[in-house]
């Protein structure tokens, strides 16, 4: 126990109850204060052991410390960090402390040692995160934060369910691997499932990070959906149907990302496409594969990060963000186009960017152990991604035909923060040893082979021969203007009008038992009223000579009765 | 097969993908040289990697064509009611 120090979260707390108080001009400095109080405070915890509390008779574990927690609490402090300096020129209240509340609650679920503190996080993200969507306050906005608010709080309550069940069962609330075996396992695992955005109940995703503001998509980008593949690593490394679920997560969003024409959606179906890599590195379960998805959780962060800052950047400066209404920016945002190609190249992973040195240990593991079909899916995967994410995003919003608008590259702040993004995709690129040195496991990988780097360019280069090609003959899709349906479709014209309709019957049903019931009930009340109303039977004065007669009288009854 | 767009554009523009397209053979004749380890027996075929990702995209690129058919609605969809 290390005396002065405090749980990983707290600073961020304090700085969010400050941001509600404090003026306006003020807030923006909380958000770059608070990841570096932050940091400083993590490393002095790293020399200590854990934080721990108790609550009627649980033991509340608020700080766990091993190199699982720690990766993902480092990673946690540079996202929020560079959120922070993006979102510096941003004075809204609700918007500076909901992003300071959810960095809070992503920091004590990753190093929460417990269930409790566990599910406490759990909500903690969620009620934050709705807070970051409500922010854009459009109409759209308010609508769509309900239904993800209650997608949420639905994984909250599977999450519960599942925690009390196992409490249960083993006595014991320590958060550690927890596996399938059971109900209770279940439950946590499609509760962290739905965080992690699993195929079919992924559309809270794709659907509130792209109506959420510039700065608040690139916040949420980074916390929910890496805080569940931190908990699925924790709880269900090695688990089989993971592999599976992580192919489809893989492959699916890749179609969805070629036809849609929000750049932003584009980018929420791509970290799909990069979780379902992650998620099939879990459920490989080898010390590579596991060491490759937290490494490439961590470098998802940044690059993706980096993008939603770029198209963010292009939302702020225009008002636009669809790609069938931009094009042609490189001439007046030349910085943020740089930038924005750097990331498209990390996501890519091209050799010499980030991607490159933690997509392929999840690869090579899966072809180490013979899951040659999944292989072959997740390579058909990574050539995607480079035609949606890499080429198609830069593509549309910068160069592509030319829209004629001229905005300029956004502030200093926001500028700062994606070239630092950008610079640390680069740095992992170029020497990814610090990142290795920070695994679970003991690396024992070279990603810079020629083979390696041969193969990855040859991928990557006829991917975007086939680009070229499929543009020059006119067979590329056009950005077109319109929206893709997807799952989210079954929930809002199948089931929400079934419950309004069923709910409409209810009150019909409701209306039809009152109308049905009005008059007997207005007899039983003409009837009370004749009774008990002014002119009633116990409505009128009583002598007080007539009370005593009464009582006599059933003290009398009372006398008669006890004595035979 | 060439269509009227491109056709039209720049001359930088068409020398640049004329760069590109000789760094793609480049990359496919530099199979040639090295020797491959692979895992699975495919990696090692000439080119493998080169095919595999242009054969992808246009598979990608033309069945999210006909997806386009099945999913496209209008901006206003979710709206009209």
């Amino acid at each position: 126990m290390s005396g002065s120090l405090l749980p990983p979260f707290a600073p961020f707390l304090i700085a969010a109850l400050l941001a509600l108080v404090v003026p306006g001009r003020f807030r923006p400095m909380l958000l770059l204060l608070a990841p570096v109080g932050g940091a400083i405070n993590l490393w002095a915890l790293s020399e200590g052991g854990g934080l721990e509390t108790e609550l009627m008779g649980y033991r509340l574990e608020l700080f766990r410390a091993d190199s699982l927690s720690f990766l993902f609490g480092i990673l946690f402090h540079i996202a929020a960090f560079l959120g922070g300096l993006f979102a510096f020129k941003i004075q809204d209240r609700l918007q500076v402390a909901s992003a300071l509340v959810y960095v809070a609650s992503a920091l004590g679920f990753v190093f929460a040692g417990d269930f409790i503190t566990l599910f406490i996080a759990f909500e903690g993200m969620t009620i934050a995160s709705t807070g970051l969507v409500l922010a854009r306050r459009t109409p759209m906005a308010t609508s769509v934060s309900l239904r993800y608010f209650g997608v949420q709080a639905g994984a909250g309550l599977l999450f519960l369910a599942g925690a009390l069940l196992l409490i249960e069962e083993t006595g014991s609330s320590h958060f550690g691997q927890i596996g399938l075996d059971s109900l209770g396992g279940i439950l946590i695992f499609v509760a962290f499932g739905i965080k992690c955005g699993f195929p079919g109940v992924h559309t809270w995703l794709t659907e509130a990070y792209p109506v959420s503001t510039p700065t608040g998509a690139v916040f949420l980008s980074a916390f929910t959906t890496k805080a569940a593949v931190y908990a699925l690593a924790r709880g269900f490394p090695g688990e089989e149907p993971l592999i599976y679920i992580g192919t489809a997560m893989a492959v699916f969003p890749i179609f969805y990302a070629v036809i849609e024409n929000d750049l932003r959606r584009v980018l929420c179906y791509s970290m799909i496409n990069q979780l379902g890599f992650m998620v099939v590195g879990i459920g490989l379960g080898t010390t590579l594969a596991l060491n490759g998805a937290v490494a490439h959780a961590f470098a998802d962060v940044l690059f993706k990060g980096l993008l939603l800052m770029t198209m963010g950047a292009v939302l702020h400066q225009t008002g636009k963000i669809n790609g069938s209404e931009l094009g042609g920016l490189y001439r007046s945002m030349p910085l943020t186009t740089g930038l924005c190609i750097v990331g498209a190249a990390s996501i890519s992973a091209f050799p010499l960017f980030s991607g490159f040195v933690t997509k392929s240990m999840i690869m090579a593991a899966a072809a180490e152990q013979g899951y040659s079909v999944v292989w072959y899916l997740l390579l058909f995967a990574s050539a995607g991604v480079f035609h949606h994410a890499g080429i198609k995003i830069p593509f549309f919003a910068f160069f592509a035909h030319d829209s004629g608008l001229r905005p300029r590259d956004p502030s200093w702040n926001m500028l700062g923060a994606m070239a630092l993004g950008a610079g640390l995709c680069l740095a992992i690129g170029i020497h990814p040893a610090p990142l290795y040195a920070l695994l679970p496991y003991p690396v024992d990988y070279l990603p810079y082979t020629l083979p390696h780097v041969i193969a990855q360019l040859q991928l990557l280069f006829f991917s975007a021969l086939a680009f070229a090609w499929l543009k020059m003959t006119g067979l590329y899709p056009p950005e077109l203007r319109s929206i893709i349906i997807d799952a989210d479709w079954l929930l809002r014209r199948a089931v929400l009008p079934g419950v309004r309709g069923f709910a409409g019957i209810m009150i019909r049903l409701a209306a039809g038992a009152e109308r049905a019931g009005e008059r007997p009930a207005r007899g039983l009340l003409s009837q009370i009223f004749r009774v008990h109303g002014p002119e009633g039977v116990f409505g009128r004065t009583w002598l007080t000579g007539n009370t005593v007669l009464w009582i006599a009288a059933l003290l009398g009854l009372y006398l008669i009765i006890y004595y035979t | 097969m060439i269509n009227k767009e491109f056709r039209s554009q720049s001359r930088a523009l068409k020398r640049a993908f004329w760069i590109f397209f000789t760094l793609c053979t480049g990359l496919l004749l530099a199979d040639l040289l090295y020797d491959k380890h692979a895992i699975l027996k495919p990696e090692a075929w000439f080119g493998f990697y080169g095919f595999y990702g242009f054969i992808a995209c246009v598979v990608l690129v033309l069945v999210a064509k006909e997806l386009r058919k099945l999913v496209m609605r209008k901006e206003n969809y979710y709206d009209e009611r």
